[in-house]
């Protein structure tokens, strides 16, 4: 396997990130949605399209740039540190990662879309208030050629505003994944109030037509497709709240340096230094983990799945330690409104529930690992 | 080294292995009677021990990566890497270890001269001359630098008086690696030299510390005029703290990666856990479940650590993040291997041998070679830049 060092080219996809980044979707821009109820930007996503992220990975004959995953989890991680609002990961890496698994013609032209930033993606998996694809109840029933979509789904990530829907769904034999489009009669999509103040919806279906064309793969053979589709979203979540992390321990340290109290620099106390220095130790490791997840996928998919979770469990413990302790440090002010650490704290809560948490991961690993 | 021929490598070393690791060797070797510390005076646990060693060291596979003239393979990087995802694979027990592998071999590389490398090097890497390490001494602790036992010049030796103590395995070794002050006017850093010394000379003398493991590793070392010679220094005179903090660095590595494991190889903490108990109860489940994840970033992270190194970006200061995750985990990963045993675990050499003894041991993992606040007050200071 490669290096787990950032490659040169690597370092400067996330430096030229940054800085986009830091123009274009600090967390003010962030507040400045929330308190004006916006939950998706569609100039910003158009300008994330233009310089080839949501064609991360989407293949050069499709229209993308196809950098990889390894790629995909740079720039994830790099939304992270200021908490940008985009439909990163549903689209350009669960969708675009479910998509590439199909080579049709059909498949390859919603590459193109998505590359183009012309069509956005949510996935439509959840029903109960944890992740477990498995349980999946929603009902796809045959119906001539094609499917009747009956059933309820929740914590459906960009979900209110997404152009089009991938949806897991029950068929006689096992699973299937449908794309199909978000404005289809019986589709009644409710938009949630989150914490994070990002799009995301309750969807409910009834009676939703879908055709043999809207399958995604296979039928009931979902997990050829969405397997890959799932991990390649959950590095990509996992280098998201590792950049989420890196932000709020930045903050945090900066204001160690100067709220004074008792005439001194708070960062002079060595019990806040050794809590700062500890997460400092978290944030180094968990950074490895993400390093490799996306290495695994870009190398060896088939087997990529414990370096996966272990990124996502590792990233999530991490993300919620980096948040605690920014509030704690910053005392009073970390618990208003007014001050950018909750943003973090509730982004943290969120991306720890989405696509699997702690103990769902967690589990993943130690089965993998032989217990 | 490009993909093919790293796979031809793995190839061949895994034949080698399945040709010449004895089946008695392939335990994977957790238990602290497992480990081979070589040295004049080695009794060999088994005919399989001593086989395996020889065999090893014959290959260099003692020290992978030493240069091939010092008694090591040569191995790059990449190739050590798979040497030890191999050794993982088969469980293989680590055929030495020592600190003259860990500690004293890195330092002599790097500060040595050629004909030291030459005359030290080797024995080292064949397990026949064992080093023990003279740092600490009472009452510095974690103020290193603040050595009192002082070297005199006498021309061309110096005549040496003071004492070392937690120097682990004095009794046993051979040789000392010693701090020793040879300039008392100097600022405190500036006046201490690296010195080699043979401890079967007149005037060195150790004596067992016993601790609350029930065994000692630990001794105390007493030098009276004790005469080392001109040519056994590494580096420059008075500049022995620079051979020091390099050695240290190489040593808070060393005990990381005892903690964590390398990832990929070794055995799940769960895993052992599930072999004594037939179901572990939530609770243990899910404490081993963290340990596992914490035990392969932290894994990883050492790989990556050393990968930068390769790539010229040394770890530094960062080394002692690695300690400090590395021995805080290994603390962790004993209490859970206590709670798995329950009471058959709180006996001296009950049904589950020693357990005890090695969980106490690792109570010491945070305070030798640093403890785990100089780490994280390193960290803070250094890598974060909060005020002192």
């Amino acid at each position: 396997m490669s290096k787990l060092v950032m490659s040169e080219e690597e370092t400067m996809l996330a430096d030229m990130a940054r800085g986009f980044l830091d123009g274009a979707a600090p967390v003010s821009k962030l507040r400045e949605m929330r308190d004006n109820g916006v939950t998706h930007d569609a100039a910003l996503w158009k300008e994330m399209a233009d310089m080839g992220w949501a064609g991360v990975l989407v293949p050069e004959d499709a229209g993308g740039s196809d950098m990889g995953f390894a790629a995909a989890n740079v720039i994830a991680r790099e939304m992270g540190k200021t908490l940008a609002v985009s439909p990163f990961i549903s689209t350009a890496v669960i969708a675009a990662t479910a998509l590439r698994q199909v080579s049709d013609a059909r498949a390859k032209e919603a590459l193109g879309r998505i590359a183009a930033g012309d069509a956005t993606y949510a996935l439509a998996v959840d029903e109960g208030v944890k992740f477990d694809p498995d349980a999946t109840q929603m009902e796809a029933k045959a119906d001539g050629n094609g499917f009747r979509l009956s059933g309820k789904k929740q914590f459906v990530v960009d979900g209110a505003l997404a152009d089009r829907l991938l949806v897991l769904a029950r068929t006689a034999e096992g699973l299937t994944l449908f794309d199909i489009p978000a404005d289809r009669a019986g589709i009644e999509r409710t938009a949630s109030n989150m914490i994070d103040a990002r799009d995301t919806a309750r969807i409910e279906f009834s009676d939703v037509e879908a055709t043999g064309d809207d399958v995604l793969g296979t039928v009931d053979q979902a997990m050829t497709v969405l397997k890959p589709a799932l991990e390649a979203g959950q590095a990509a979540l996992a280098a998201e709240l590792a950049g989420l992390s890196a932000g709020a321990f930045e903050m945090t340290v900066e204001y160690l340096k100067e709220r004074k109290q008792f005439g001194v620099e708070i960062g002079r106390f060595q019990a806040l230094q050794h809590r700062a220095a500890h997460l400092w130790c978290e944030t180094e490791v968990t950074a490895s983990a993400i390093l490799n997840a996306g290495r695994m996928l870009d190398e060896d998919p088939e087997n990529a799945g414990m370096a996966v979770s272990l990124a996502k469990a590792k990233a999530t413990a991490t993300a919620k330690l980096a948040v605690i302790e920014g509030v704690q440090m910053h005392g009073g002010i970390g618990m208003t409104d007014a001050y950018d650490m909750g943003f973090y704290m509730k982004r943290a809560r969120v991306g720890a529930e989405w696509l699997g948490d702690y103990s769902y991961h967690a589990e993943r690993v130690a089965a993998a690992r032989g217990f | 080294m490009t993909a093919n021929s790293i796979e031809e490598f793995r190839l061949e070393l895994r034949e080698w292995l399945e040709a010449n690791c004895p089946q008695e060797m392939r335990d994977g070797g957790i238990v602290e009677d497992a480990i081979c510390w070589g040295g004049k005076d080695w009794v060999f646990s088994s005919d399989a021990q001593k086989v395996w060693l020889e065999r090893c060291a014959a290959k260099g596979y003692t020290v992978p990566t030493w240069p091939v003239e010092y008694g090591g393979a040569g191995m790059s990087r990449d190739q050590e890497k798979v040497f030890h995802e191999e050794m993982g694979r088969i469980d293989a027990r680590s055929p030495l270890q020592s600190f003259g592998i860990w500690m004293l071999g890195p330092a002599l590389l790097h500060f040595g001269s050629h004909e030291q490398k030459l005359h030290y090097l080797p024995p080292i890497a064949r397990g026949e001359v064992r080093w023990c390490q003279g740092y600490s001494e009472p009452g510095a602790g974690s103020d290193l630098a603040n050595v009192q036992t002082k070297g005199e010049d006498k021309g061309d030796h110096w005549l040496v008086n003071g004492q070392k103590i937690w120097t682990s395995y004095a009794d046993k070794a051979d040789w000392i690696f010693a701090l020793v002050r040879t300039d008392r006017d100097a600022p405190k850093h500036k006046g201490i030299s690296f010195l080699l010394c043979d401890m079967e000379q007149a005037g060195v003398e150790t004596r067992p510390i016993k601790m609350i493991s029930g065994i000692s590793p630990f001794c105390e070392t007493f030098f009276t005029d004790a005469v080392i010679p001109k040519d056994q220094i590494v580096g420059e005179e008075n500049r022995g703290w620079d051979v020091a903090k390099y050695l240290l660095t190489h040593e808070r590595e060393m005990i990381s990666g005892g903690g964590a494991g390398l990832s990929g190889g070794g055995r799940a903490l769960g895993a052992v856990i599930s072999d004594t108990i037939e179901e572990m109860d939530a609770t243990l489940r899910a404490d081993a479940m963290r340990c596992e994840i914490d035990a392969l970033s932290i894994g990883l992270t050492l790989e990556r650590y050393k990968d930068q190194a390769e790539a010229g970006q040394g770890a530094g200061d960062a080394s002692a993040m690695l300690k400090y995750m590395g021995t805080e985990l290994n603390k962790q990963r004993h209490e859970l291997m206590m709670s798995a045993g329950g009471s058959d675990a709180l006996e001296w050499d009950g049904p589950l041998g020693n357990r005890a003894g090695d969980w106490l041991r690792t109570k010491a993992n945070s305070i030798e070679g640093g403890t785990s606040e100089v780490m994280l007050s390193i960290v803070s200071r250094r890598v974060l830049g909060l005020p002192a």
